[in-house]
């Protein structure tokens, strides 16, 4: 005796959204039975097993049939085949393109290539995230890369109209795409302690000041790439360190800002010039693409961990670079003005997210 | 006369990809009616292709109008091989027809094949122009309304009801046909599926013209079903009432009546005007139209068809002094033209009535015959006949006639069993087949009953004036329960008592109905829905001595089928079932029996004794104590569920009434069928009674079963209620949030020697485990109830299949080209289960809250319902809140970016703004989906039908020959149901409406064969495609909402 056939279909498609969930994360049918199970969804109405495997049966084989449309989800909402109302058309489309912070970071910046897609299973055994589910995340990141690659307008906006997603997940999907574009590297040691979010604050800075959108924003990959004349002029402003005069003058300046302000000011004092190198040196290099990879490991390399064996707070670090920022403009013979201000004020920002353990 | 059908191409969406080499597709469409083509220019590389074609013109017979389909294909144009075929459109242009209906239909229609489902959209506009017909002679019936709503269509009013009309068309199966060898299985589906749409259209045609010869304009209660009889052919068969209706203006009182069936709610139909037909009631109402338009006389009927149906009734009815039905007053041969052809069958297909209309109920009355299909030819000769009949037309004369025959056959037998319960006409009437190989069991049902003749036509029903119950009306909330045959002279022995509610009429024991509780009846507590399951093993055989043993077995059925509902509604404590609907089908090797109603307890009729156990040997002490034991559980789940309804009949007077109320401690016992065969089948179901009622051995172990399967029927859940009719007896507040389902299962036993217990068991757990898995599923609903659950059981049969494997074997030299001839289904045999059901989310005031303020204590409840709903909504608004929370940031840090870009800020600030209109647009406001609510009610709670816009009656056959990579049988089925429903669904939005009511799954025919990966399914639905609005809203507004406003403005948009 065996149930051959069971199917139950509604005229309105009905979803729930705890086995949706369960169905994102990869979970097998008989795996989301059992955890369905221990949920203690049978306590609540009297049924037996069979009724939750045959019910998440039905679920499955519906989210496959959508998993199609959700590949374009502006399908969804004139698609004839299933009568979704909006709000439940909007939670598929948010959780199906929604992803895990764990493999996320394993892949950010990497090229969304077929290679990538082979060690999936690495990253799966090393994340705890299902293989299925990596896959489903990693489609997602190549499919949205992929159609806003060669659109113009602002990414974020990109993003959020052509996949239906929410401000915070469109946000997300562009530091992502940002990030496999500029191919920074982010999964060295050294980088392991950052989150997701950070990265993703950070590359919202660059593509807010440093790409060429930030001046234009009706050219093609105007949010993608950085802008080369930018890059070009921070060249210039290796005078604040190549300049001895102004070295001093600029530390002095410093110096006598933050003095008694701190307990870390003998530090700061010590290290002035090592840290402006660091920096300088950063922004100086910035036109080789090779640099611009290594752009985060720079910053932690150069500047984060020097501060953070001298203890600095973060109190610390946000007056010291406010200072620093400042009191350049003070140098009568610094004219770099304009692109000082567009550099550090990312710097500022990304650092003050990176500063912490 | 002719008419100009128009249709217009507008544009494509969502098409496949063609050609592997661009990745798009070169479309173009062929528009074809009848024998005319169109065809488009080909839109080259697109797959959302342009059309924007001129108005192609068909100038044809309005005759064809009606029989043919539109048919729109979509193809791919290939310069050097033949064109692919992307899909097909079939759009029944009848509701054009109907100047009262769709005057454009004008959508997005799926483009659907029957390989591969559906592929893309096309938007398509057709009209078209009628010229008016006065022709007498005419073949085409432009103007009848069909409705497949049982009860008289809201906002319409009935004038006169004509009585029944019936047709059958029969064919030859292209399936079984001697091409289906060397076509493809999409030729050979398309060809099906046309020919049944063919089909279809003729036999509404015909029927239409059975409605006009009898002046009538509508037909109300239209039931449409197919007999896939394999070789011997496909029949087409329909019934209907035929009605003289009138449209209700909007600003009447009918308003108010179209919403829940609130018990205090008013019918709109019938009632008004009556009191306006002035003079006395009589019985005969001049017919309006007799002058104006003759009725003609229909020869084909003899007239003498009367006197033998009399002659059956007295076979039938043993009494005496019944014999002899008192004729009319007025004699019928006095009027000029006297009307056989409504007279001769008083049928009438409609579940519920206006008040008044129904006077008395008798019970219900059955008939079943089991015919053998005769074979046409044999399809291995592919001989000259199998040739003649690819041209459909041409179908042999004497074949419809056969059938004609057979139905004619037990529609007497319904009418007389009707006479023998004292009543003139049945309602509630329905016809159903069962088809097992060569084997056919013919079924009818209805409800005998007494109709007030005011609303008849003349001559349709045959009744005597001097009827005294005429002269005293019966109060209505209990008049419809008395028994409207004469006390002395019962046909079958019964326990009267004087009626519970009035005490003036005499009412049975127990009432079996088909029909839906009457809105003005009054009940105690709540129904729920009541099943009888039973398996019959039957050994395999071929031609006569199989049809022999099924129709011995037949009243064996009948009758336990009868003693399980009649026990477990005494276990319920209830005394009336309504919506009565016995199934049985026959496989090779079983017989199936289902019978599902809607148990109640009517105030009128005396409160249900126990069901008392007895034991054979009394000396056994051990056996007593057993004995004891199961009286004691009975008990026990009787008070349950007198508690679980709400049973409370109110406290009787009996002293100070005097009337010969029986003993409250009487029981009835539990009824076993034991012997007593009788040839009559349908006669069991009203003698239920003469069977003295049994005393229950004890140690006979059927019996032990039979009380185990009695207590094992679980009651469902808290917050659930289950019922089969239209509405839910004992509750009457209802919401709007309603959704529909439909639901298959097959089941495959698995060894061979089960015994009719084993079975019975079997059967009996897979339906409890359905009812429960809907259950579980709708928890989120509560409270809730399930409303028209319909059942529909099948035994696909092993036989056939071995037939069909050895014609494989025979032709094997062919199989390249014999991808149509498949299936062969492995293993034994299944059940195959299919039910289509409607959820109807019900607020429930309980009794705690029903005091003041229950109207606040609905609101509440209301908010519990949809608690998942609320909470996303609250999500959604947090959403919209978070949003704006983001567009400020944005701004800020516009703002904060610095000087450096103080051209862009306004700008990006724009843009943002636009953007987000553009994307809210999108995933809310955009989408030209129109949301089409299905319900399988007559009615949509809550919401007002205000247009009628024609009946959709579609076929579908989907076939795959990837079975395993659609996700198996299960992943197949459901992907096909899920389109027939977004073709429905597409169809009524291009008719310009939102809903379709009465909608019904009448086939769904499931062959496939895993180990070829193949499968293929057939479904029919029907349904009424209605314009709806909200009760609140006056403005017809809904048929333009699209899904995001809909849904802004309830929150209950699941539907």
């Amino acid at each position: 005796m065996a149930v051959e056939l069971d199917v139950f279909v509604g005229n309105t498609t009905i979803m729930d959204e705890e086995v949706y969930q369960l169905w994102l994360d990869g979970y097998t049918v008989n795996d989301a039975v059992k955890v369905r199970m221990e949920g203690g969804v049978l306590d609540e109405c009297e049924a037996s097993a069979d009724v939750l495997l045959s019910d998440t049966m039905d679920q499955y084989r519906t989210f496959q049939m959508c998993e199609r449309l959700l590949h374009s989800p502006a399908k969804l909402a004139n698609q004839l085949l299933f009568q979704i109302p909006p709000h439940r058309q909007t939670v598929l489309i948010e959780r199906y393109y929604a992803f895990d912070d764990a493999f996320v970071r394993e892949v950010l910046g990497k090229k969304l290539s077929k290679g990538t897609k082979k060690d999936l299973d690495d990253i799966s055994a090393k994340t705890g995230v299902t293989l299925k589910s990596c896959r489903r995340q990693f489609d997602n990141f190549k499919r949205v890369f992929k159609v806003v690659e060669e659109l113009k307008g602002p990414l974020v906006e990109n993003i959020r109209q052509h996949f239906l997603l929410s401000d915070k997940l469109a946000r997300d999907y562009a530091a992502i795409v940002f990030f496999t574009n500029n191919r920074f590297e982010t999964g060295k040691r050294k980088l392991q302690y950052l989150t997701f979010q950070d990265f993703a604050f950070c590359a919202g800075q660059l593509i807010n000041n440093w790409t060429v959108g930030a001046v234009d924003n009706m050219v093609e990959d105007m949010d993608v790439d950085l802008d080369k004349e930018f890059l070009q002029e921070l060249k210039e402003l290796k005078i604040l360190i190549t300049d001895k005069d102004l070295l001093d003058q600029h530390k002095s300046l410093v110096c006598t800002a933050l003095r008694g302000k701190t307990k870390a000011f003998n530090e700061m004092e010590a290290n002035f010039k090592n840290l402006s190198r660091g920096l300088v040196n950063i922004a100086a290099k910035l036109t080789n693409t090779k640099d611009v990879r290594d752009f985060f490991i720079d910053l932690v390399e150069k500047f984060i961990e020097p501060c953070r064996s001298d203890r600095w707070t973060a109190a610390d670090m946000k007056l010291y670079l406010t200072h620093y920022t400042n009191s350049a403009h003070i140098l009568d013979t610094f004219k770099h003005q304009v692109v000082w201000d567009r550099y550090m004020g990312v710097i500022k920002s990304c650092i003050f997210k990176m500063y912490h353990d | 006369m002719p008419g100009k059908l128009k249709a217009k191409i507008v544009a494509g969406r969502h098409l496949p990809v063609m050609d592997r080499a661009s990745d798009l597709t070169d479309a173009f469409v062929e528009v074809k009616f009848g024998n005319t083509t169109f065809k488009t220019d080909v839109c080259h590389k697109s797959l959302n292709p342009q059309w924007n074609s001129e108005w192609f013109k068909f100038e044809v017979d309005d005759e064809d109008l009606q029989d043919e389909p539109l048919q729109i294909t979509v193809l791919d144009h290939d310069t050097y091989s033949a064109n692919d075929a992307i899909g097909k459109v079939y759009i029944d242009i009848d509701p054009l027809l109907c100047t009262e209906a769709a005057s454009v239909i004008s959508g997005w229609f799926p483009i659907y094949d029957t390989i591969h489902g559906i592929r893309g959209e096309i938007n398509v506009l057709v009209k078209v122009e009628l010229f008016n017909d006065l022709n007498r002679f005419r073949q085409s019936s432009c103007g009848v309304k069909f409705f497949c709503t049982t009860s008289i269509p809201r906002c319409y009013r009935a004038a006169m009801v004509h009585g029944f009309v019936e047709e059958l068309v029969v064919n030859e199966d292209p399936e079984y046909q001697w091409i289906d060898r060397i076509r493809t299985p999409r030729a050979s589906n398309e060809a099906r599926q046309r020919l049944i749409s063919l089909m279809s259209g003729e036999l509404q045609r015909k029927i239409g013209l059975k409605v006009l010869e009898m002046g009538g304009n509508a037909v109300v209660g239209y039931l449409q079903c197919f007999d896939l009889e394999g070789e011997s052919g496909l029949v087409v068969r329909a019934i209907g009432t035929a009605c003289t209706l009138d449209k209700v203006s909007s600003g009447t009182p009918a308003s108010n009546a179209c919403n829940s069936p609130s018990k205090d709610g008013k019918e709109p139909v019938f009632g008004e005007d009556l009191p306006s037909s002035s003079g006395p009631p009589t019985p005969f109402r001049a017919l309006p139209t007799s002058s104006s338009s003759p009725p003609p006389f229909s020869p084909s009927k003899p007239c003498s068809r009367q006197s033998s149906s009399s002659d059956t009734d007295l076979s039938l009815t043993p009494k005496t002094g019944k014999n002899t039905w008192p004729r009319p007053p007025f004699p019928l041969s006095s009027l000029p033209t006297p009307t056989p052809h409504c007279g001769e069958f008083p049928f009438f297909t409609l579940t519920s009535f206006p008040p008044g209309f129904l006077v008395h109920v008798g019970g219900v009355v059955s008939a079943r015959s089991v015919k053998l299909l005769d074979r046409i030819h044999n399809p291995a000769l592919g001989n000259t006949r199998s040739y003649k009949l690819l041209d459909w037309n041409s179908v042999t004369a004497d074949e419809p006639e056969t059938r004609d025959a057979w139905w004619e056959e037990i529609r007497q037998e319904i009418k007389s069993h009707a006479k023998a319960l004292g009543c003139h006409a049945v309602v509630g009437y329905s016809e159903s087949t069962s088809i097992c190989e060569e084997v056919c069991i013919l079924s009818a049902s209805g409800t005998a009953a007494i109709l007030n003749p005011r609303y008849m036509r003349e001559g349709c029903l045959d009744i005597g004036s001097t009827d005294h119950r005429f002269e005293d009306p019966s109060p209505p909330s209990c008049g419809f329960c008395h028994i409207p045959y004469d006390e002395l002279n019962m046909p079958f022995p019964a326990q009267l008592t004087y009626c519970y509610h009035c005490r003036r009429q005499k009412v049975p024991d127990v009432l079996f109905t088909t029909i839906d509780l009457p809105s003005e009846a009054a009940v105690t507590g709540k129904g729920c829905l009541i099943q009888a399951r039973l398996c019959r093993l039957k050994k395999k055989a071929q031609g006569e001595v199989n049809a022999t043993a099924i129709s011995n077995l037949l009243p064996f059925m009948e009758y336990e089928l009868h003693t399980q509902l009649m026990n477990k509604l005494k276990l319920r404590n209830m005394n009336a079932l309504f919506g009565l609907h016995i199934q049985i089908s026959v496989g090779e090797n079983m017989l199936l029996g289902l019978a599902s109603a809607t148990g109640v307890y009517l105030t009128a009729l005396p409160a249900p004794g126990g069901i008392q156990i007895a034991g054979k040997t009394p000396g056994d002490l051990s056996n007593e104590h057993h004995i004891l034991t199961i009286q004691k559980r009975i008990n026990d789940t009787i008070a349950k569920n007198k508690e679980l309804y709400q049973i409370n009949p109110p406290e009787l007077t009996e002293e100070g009434l005097g009337s010969p109320i029986p003993e409250p401690r009487q029981r009835s016992r539990l009824f076993r069928s034991h012997s007593e065969s009788s040839d009559e089948l349908s006669e069991l179901d009203l003698s239920h009674g003469k069977k003295d009622a049994f005393v229950l051995e004890i140690d006979d172990t059927d019996a032990v079963e039979d009380i185990h399967s009695l207590l094992t029927d679980a009651p469902p859940p808290t917050g659930f209620y289950s019922c089969n009719t239209e509405i839910m007896p004992g509750i009457y507040n209802w919401t709007s949030g309603i959704q529909m389902f439909t639901s298959v299962r097959v089941f495959r036993l698995s060894n061979a020697n089960l015994t009719n217990q084993g079975l019975n068991k079997i059967f009996t757990d897979l339906c409890e485990n359905l009812l429960k898995s809907f259950y579980f599923k709708l928890r989120s609903m509560i409270p809730c109830c399930l409303c028209h659950l319909n059942f529909t059981v099948a035994v696909p049969e092993e036989e056939l299949i071995q037939v069909r494997h050895f014609g494989f074997a025979e032709f094997h030299s062919f199989v390249l080209f014999f991808s149509s001839v498949r299936f062969v289904l492995r293993g034994l045999f299944c059940f195959f289960l299919l039910f289509s059901f409607l959820v109807v989310v019900v607020v429930i005031a309980f009794v705690c809250v029903s005091g003041v303020g229950s109207v606040c204590a609905c609101v509440c409840l209301c908010v519990c319902v949809f608690s998942p709903a609320a909470s996303v909504d609250y999500g959604s608004f947090a959403d919209r809140c978070s949003t704006w929370l983001e567009l400020l940031r944005l701004k800020a840090h516009t703002i904060r970016r610095g000087s450096v870009k103080t051209s862009r800020r306004t700008q990006s600030l724009a843009h943002s703004g636009r953007s987000r209109s553009l994307r809210s647009s999108r995933s809310f406001g955009g989408s030209s989906v129109t949301v089409v609510k299905m319900t399988p009610l007559s009615f949509l709670p809550g919401i007002r039908i205000i247009k009628y816009l024609g009946i959709i009656n579609m076929f579908f056959i989907r076939e795959t020959t990837s079975l395993r990579e659609e996700g198996g049988v299960s992943g197949f089925l459901h992907s096909f149901i899920a389109e027939v429903f977004a073709m429905v669904r597409a169809h009524v939005a291009a008719l310009g409406g939102n809903a379709v009511v009465s909608y019904s799954m009448k086939e769904c025919v499931l062959m496939e064969n895993p180990n070829k990966n193949q499968a293929q399914c057939l479904i029919n639905v029907s349904g009424d495609a209605v314009i709806c609005v909200r009760e609140t809203d006056q403005e017809p507004t809904a048929s333009m909402t699209n899904i995001g406003q809909t849904c802004c403005s309830a929150n209950d948009g699941a539907t």
